[in-house]
């Protein structure tokens, strides 16, 4: 069943389109995450959403209920903010049953959701403190516990973690997907942080211009991104775009990457036909090179190390091929050095054929 | 003492008592060694309080000081002087005999055209002038900043322009419509006509101020109240409100210093026996009849300034925090 359901949803600031004719259905239950750089107007997706955002066309479904013309609190949605946006003057307390108390929740039911959502959350101990006298990461858990109380459908994250060092962020991720896992709701979450998009999501919805340009599960996402920017936008460290020229066609087909270098493209998963002479980038990401001293019975190409960053469990080798720097991820185990003349090997099954003209992929 | 310290060690459980005296153990040797640090400077550098930064700086401070604090000087002494001795011509000199005759004569005694009733008429006058117009005009600036702030509505932004622009427009075009207009509903030359003309006149200035300090305030916590269900007033009164007391203070000095020390609506729009002080201690001052009493006029200006003298020292401090905060975002 459907949770939430935008359609043709378009919001112009004057003559500015922030949003253009954007559809998205989120089913119950879901986890999706809307990624994008900032401006991409992944935020303003989630406040039109919320309904604090006038939108000027276009419809939002919200349960099944034409929610476009109602108010915020009449949407059955709960949100969470970047900036936690906890009432400074009043104690946590106050904080959960402020919207109760608007709502006219009577007191034992206030009283019986705020004992549950502070269970949950484990801040009992906080009940009766001012936000001020809270850590970082305790006004987000606040913060989550003031939607939680409100006992609604969806929950709406607006960059919940992004205002917390990194240690507090990598604990809450966790929270958060416990918190999904045991409460089955929908929750929409917008994030610029990739790792919080692909360790929390069903599904990702990445965006850019106001665009949704590709709406699938992680590893989809991941591994057969759509155009270049998807390509490029997920991934740490990111993939190696390598230009170059399609030569041959069928199963001889290959990229001539230039001066001599070409990588036959046996074994990609075209998804349409590959035309001789047509101007592509090879796309590939560090972890799908291998890199060996000794020339290896499949094909390879020759290259040099330029650098090696060391990063714990591997290490990151810069090389230089041909006109083309690319990454490398090897096992931490593989010493090299700058200068070192390594054999390249490519894995074609999870590579990427992008049109240079369209940026799609192929 | 060593007792209570020994029956505080006793709940100790052995690795733990173990642990402390490792501690202990691995501090000593660095303890015996002494300290690490070898000769030449160390630490936080000396000051010289006497240097020749200091001297010019607080030279400065404490000439001009003197240069402003000598006129309210030179006031207090003289009011408190007797004629004969303000003769005598030494306006610097302290009061050889404490008088606080002029004090009450300024009070309750001076005459002002017909009545001889001194500043006290005038004094009553000004209050009732100042408290339903600070009041008032709070009131209504507050709330349109919060609405043009928060609750982005059309014409919102020419609503504003047009308020700003109206700030700039001097007094002196308006005077005269705004008598015809009191006149026309029956209010010219009285207090509800000036209170109106005063709240009317604060209104640019203090929306500005009201405006751009709830535009500072984070947005997501107005996004939060709303997602909550909060309505328009209730958002102001339980979100907002609680939040900006700084920025009360500031309007509360502005408006109260700004009226009380107001002359000329206060001769325009008002009759004598409704004039507020600052206009009455004009006419105490500037009374042409007999001798010119210097003591007099100066205990009633002294007298008339103590109202905005005294909400800056109550809350200067906040005054201060509030300009500041009030700043920052327009």
């Amino acid at each position: 069943m459907t949770s939430v359901s935008v359609r043709d949803l378009t919001l112009k600031f004057g003559s500015l389109e922030v949003l253009r004719t954007l559809n998205l259905d989120i089913s119950e239950g879901e986890f999706l995450v809307l990624l994008g750089p900032s401006g991409c107007g992944k935020s303003t997706l989630l406040n039109c959403i919320a309904g604090l955002l006038d939108i000027s066309d276009g419809q939002i479904f919200i349960s099944g209920k034409n929610v476009t013309w109602e108010e915020p609190k009449d949407r059955g949605i709960g949100m969470v903010f970047q900036s936690y946006a906890l009432y400074p003057q009043m104690t946590v307390e106050k904080n959960l049953s402020f919207g109760l108390q608007i709502a006219g929740v009577p007191k034992d039911e206030i009283a019986r959701r705020i004992a549950r959502a502070s269970e949950i959350l484990q801040i009992q101990p906080l009940l009766k403190r001012k936000p001020s006298q809270l850590s970082g990461g305790q006004r987000q858990r606040v913060a989550i516990g003031r939607a939680l109380v409100r006992d609604v459908d969806v929950f709406l994250f607006d960059e919940p973690l992004s205002n917390l060092d990194a240690k507090l962020r990598a604990e809450l991720r966790v929270e958060l997907k416990r918190l999904h896992q045991n409460l089955k709701n929908t929750m929409i979450y917008v994030t610029h942080d990739q790792i919080e998009a692909l360790t929390l999501a069903d599904r990702i919805a990445v965006m850019k211009g106001g665009i949704i340009q590709q709406l699938d599960e992680p590893l989809t996402i991941y591994n057969r991104p759509v155009n270049l920017f998807v390509a490029g936008f997920i991934g740490s460290p990111s993939m190696n775009f390598l230009p170059g020229r399609i030569i041959g066609t069928g199963d001889q087909a290959r990229v001539d990457l230039g001066q001599g270098l070409s990588v036959p493209l046996a074994g990609y998963e075209a998804g349409g036909p590959v035309g001789d002479g047509l101007d592509v980038v090879f796309g590939v990401r560090p972890e799908h090179l291998t890199v060996t001293r000794e020339p290896t019975s499949g094909p390879s190409l020759p290259a040099v190390v330029e650098l090696v960053e060391p990063m714990g469990a591997d290490s990151l080798v810069w090389l230089r091929l041909g006109p083309h720097a690319m990454s490398v991820r090897t096992e931490s185990t593989v010493k090299l050095l700058p200068g070192d003349a390594v054999n390249v090997t490519f894995d074609l099954h999870h590579a990427s054929l992008f049109d240079a003209s369209t940026e799609e992929r192929i | 003492m060593s007792d209570t310290i020994i029956i505080k060690e006793k709940p100790l459980t052995y690795s733990a008592a173990q642990a402390a005296r490792d501690m202990s153990g691995t501090a000593t040797p660095a303890g015996e060694k002494g300290s690490r640090v070898s000769e030449g400077p160390s630490g936080s550098k000396p000051e010289k309080t006497l240097s020749r930064r200091n001297i010019i700086l607080y030279g400065t401070l404490i000439v001009v000081a003197l240069y402003y604090l000598l006129p309210l000087y030179v006031m207090v002494v003289t009011s408190m002087k007797g004629m004969p001795e303000i003769r005598l011509g030494n306006i610097f000199a302290p009061p050889m005999e404490v008088t606080f005759e002029p004090w009450v004569k300024a009070w309750s005694e001076a005459c002002t055209g017909l009545n001889c009733d001194g500043l006290s008429r005038g004094f009553l006058n000004s209050v009732q002038i100042l408290v339903p117009s600070v009041i008032l005009s709070i009131i209504i600036a507050s709330v349109n900043g919060y609405a043009l702030a928060n609750w982005k509505f059309k014409g919102g932004e020419l609503f504003f322009t047009i308020l700003i622009v109206g700030a700039f427009i001097p007094y002196q075009v308006m005077i005269y419509p705004i008598v015809i207009m009191l006149r026309e509903i029956g209010l010219y030359g009285s207090l509800t006509g000036l209170v109106i003309v005063h709240t009317i006149f604060g209104m640019p200035i203090l929306t500005l101020l009201f405006r751009n300090y709830f535009a500072s305030m984070p947005e997501e916590l107005f996004k939060a109240a709303r997602v909550d269900g909060a309505g328009f007033w209730q958002i102001y009164f339980r979100i907002m409100l609680p939040m900006s007391l700084p920025i009360f203070v500031v309007a509360i000095i502005l408006q109260v210093t700004g009226i009380w020390n107001d002359f000329l609506f206060g001769v325009i729009f008002t009759k004598p026996d409704l004039y507020p002080m600052t206009v009455q201690l004009n006419n105490i001052v500037n009374s042409t009849q007999g001798v010119i009493e210097y003591n007099v006029n100066m205990a009633a200006t002294i007298l008339t300034g103590l109202v905005p003298l005294s909400v800056y020292f109550v809350s200067g401090k906040l005054f201060v925090r509030g300009i500041a905060a009030g700043a920052v975002k327009g």
